[in-house]
């Protein structure tokens, strides 16, 4: 599947901007998407994260700059990109009154898969989604979070190089979501590229490799999780120190490395503290605190969560506003 | 920021021949086409079988017995084949028609179905030969329907022109629903609620049915000069304006059908115009024309159909192109 001549990115796009009227709904962004790594877009909605997909797809027009898919131009070429993009719209539809197994015979006809190899590929994607028992049933009986599932063996028959989901863990419960991600590391092993956009932002973390962050069109922050939260929170690796009986910010204000210690929780409460510092020092500080005749009650490694990212960047993006 | 006006590669019709066998075996399958023939049927049924039953008694021979079956309006039920068919066939299209991409769009399928190699020009052509072939075999299944019940009650086969003016006027009916299938997609381009496009279609229909008759001649009088009124006026003034008028008539498909079933299935039909004592010199009043002249004669009627659904096909394609599929 990988055509050596080209370089690592699956998708490049390049000053893309889309305009509704005079308002700016894709703002010239930059996007790079690597060969088989699992990219999430995140951000409000309305941020344009949608009108970025469709525009990949050559589904809307392209205002202004340029967007390479797999190398071919989705503007001059959408049969070309569509034929190796899977996409899997914010909450997918399928023909109720047809059963799993004619909706996917549709679309391979649609992909003109040969008739032999219909049924062999319609039955080992619905395998991989572990839906291959309930092939024959009507979509009218699936539940939510089987839609979302079939539209993944949608994209796996399909031998998609792209796949682009929207939204897809939206409105499924927690158990639907873990399978649903499960299932999005399953197109990562098979060397499939992942592009989704999602608002989860904790359940994206667990699965995405990088992430650009949009605001009003832009990409305000892309990078992985860690590199982000660097530079939104802060350089350094923070854990959580519970305890009480001596001054603990002091003992921990000792220990070699540490950068900070602010009292963690609400104000005014004692006896939680977070510290950062250059390396993990959750070992000094447990040794300190006890040598020292503290009573250490919690002390736990704190990652970085995006959810935090999150909310501190548009809360500094509304301040600065 | 200028673009270049881009090209598109690759065939827009990749993925029409996969379109148009889901969307015909949905329509033959489906419960509201089953509802529809139901309709058309009973319709056809009640106006074929009292003018079979009186057609049986006919003692003078008529070349033409077996396209009487179609025209003639009975004593009991007021309106012949053809005028029931005028006005089913549109029903029929505009039920095949009206949620042909509103319905995928609030079902949430055009933007998966769009995403497949296949341009959008496939998708709506494919949706509308799809319902077309389905009307088609509708009526060609009426119309066997028909002329078996002429054979076997009227124990005579119908001669080789009958069956070609009978195919004619069927071809003539697939035409006449095509405009009226392309207007009722065209409605579930614009509108985004299947029900806002359905009574759109249907309104259109009821106007042309029973407004624009009446307003037609409300326009002629207006446009008349008094000398026309008072029949003052010279025969060219008069021409004028009762060629005014048919125009404006021949504006609603149902006048271009009426027209030409009259032409095809009444061989004697000479004019669907006005004519002039002189022109009728030398004509044999009742005798039929051939085959040929009758199809001449209701030739503009024909490529007025066929042009009103590629005209209105065509504006129903340029929105869809525009329009945006996300939700």
């Amino acid at each position: 599947m990988t055509d050596p001549t080209m370089s690592g990115n699956v998708i490049e796009a390049r000053g893309l901007l889309k305009l509704y009227g005079a308002q700016r709904a894709v703002d010239a962004i930059d996007l790079d998407i690597r060969r088989g790594e699992i990219f999430g877009l995140l951000g409000p909605n309305g941020a344009g994260k949608t009108t970025t997909i469709l525009m990949m797809l050559g589904l809307t027009e392209i205002s202004g700059g340029s967007v390479e898919v797999l190398g071919f131009d989705p503007v001059r070429q959408p049969l070309e990109v569509k034929r190796r993009v899977g996409y899997l719209p914010d909450a997918v539809g399928f023909y109720d009154h047809l059963t799993a197994r004619e909706n996917l015979t549709y679309t391979a006809r649609l992909l003109a898969i040969p008739r032999s190899q219909i049924g062999r590929r319609i039955m080992e994607a619905m395998e991989s989604v572990q839906l291959a028992d309930v092939v024959d049933r009507r979509v009218s009986t699936y539940s939510r979070g089987m839609r979302q599932r079939l539209g993944i063996a949608e994209i796996v028959m399909k031998k998609a190089e792209i796949a682009i989901l929207d939204e897809p863990t939206s409105g499924l419960d927690p158990h639907a979501t873990f399978e649903l991600l499960e299932m999005i590391r399953g197109l990562k092993r098979m060397g499939v590229a992942v592009l989704l956009s999602s608002h989860l932002l904790d359940r994206v973390q667990s699965v995405c490799d990088r992430v650009a962050l949009f605001n009003k069109g832009r990409i305000a922050l892309m990078g992985t999780v860690v590199e982000l939260a660097n530079q939104v929170l802060g350089a350094g690796h923070p854990i959580l120190v519970e305890a009480s009986g001596i001054d603990i910010a002091g003992a921990l204000r000792g220990i070699e490395g540490v950068q900070k210690v602010m009292p963690e929780g609400p104000q005014g409460s004692e006896g939680a503290w977070r510290v950062v510092a250059d390396r993990d020092v959750r070992a000094a500080a447990a040794q300190r605190i006890v040598a020292a005749g503290g009573a250490l009650t919690r002390l736990a490694d704190l990652q970085p969560s995006l959810e935090e990212v999150y909310t501190r960047y548009f809360q500094e993006a509304r301040h600065a506003a | 920021m200028q673009r270049s006006p881009a090209r598109r590669e690759g065939s827009p019709f990749t993925g029409l021949g996969p379109v148009f066998m889901k969307e015909f075996s949905d329509h033959l399958s489906s419960a509201r086409m089953m509802v529809l023939m139901l309709f058309v049927i009973a319709f056809g049924a009640l106006t074929v079988a009292p003018s079979l039953t009186e057609l049986r008694n006919v003692t003078e021979s008529d070349p033409f017995l077996f396209l009487r079956i179609f025209t003639s309006a009975s004593s009991r039920v007021p309106f012949s084949f053809t005028a029931a068919l005028s006005f089913t066939i549109p029903l029929l299209a505009i039920g095949l028609g009206f949620d042909s991409v509103n319905g995928e769009f609030n079902r949430r399928t055009l933007s998966r179905v769009l995403s497949q190699p296949i341009y959008r020009d496939a998708l709506l052509l494919g949706k509308f030969l799809g319902a077309l072939v389905t009307l088609a075999v509708a009526l060609v299944a009426l119309w066997l329907i028909v002329l078996g019940a002429g054979l076997l009650l009227l124990g005579l086969p119908p001669r080789g022109v009958e069956v070609a003016r009978g195919i004619a006027f069927l071809a003539v009916a697939i035409a006449y629903g095509g405009v009226w299938l392309a207007a009722s997609m065209l409605f579930s381009v614009i509108f985004r609620s299947t029900a806002t496009s359905a009574l759109c279609a249907l309104g259109v229909w009821l106007f042309f049915l029973i407004v624009w008759p009446l307003i037609v001649p409300t326009i002629v009088v207006a446009f008349a000069s008094p000398d026309v009124m008072s029949g003052r006026a010279s025969i060219d003034e008069t021409l004028a304006l009762i060629q005014f008028q048919s125009f404006l008539d021949r504006l609603s498909p149902n006048t271009l059908f009426g027209e030409a079933v009259i032409g095809l299935l009444n061989p004697e039909t000479r004019t669907l115009g006005p004519i002039i004592q002189s022109q009728m010199y030398g004509a044999i009043m009742g005798a039929p024309l051939p085959f040929g002249q009758s199809l001449l004669l209701i030739w503009p009627q024909i490529t007025g159909l066929i042009a009103g659904m590629i005209v209105v096909f065509a504006a129903a394609y340029v929105i869809f192109q525009r329009e945006e599929v996300r939700a």
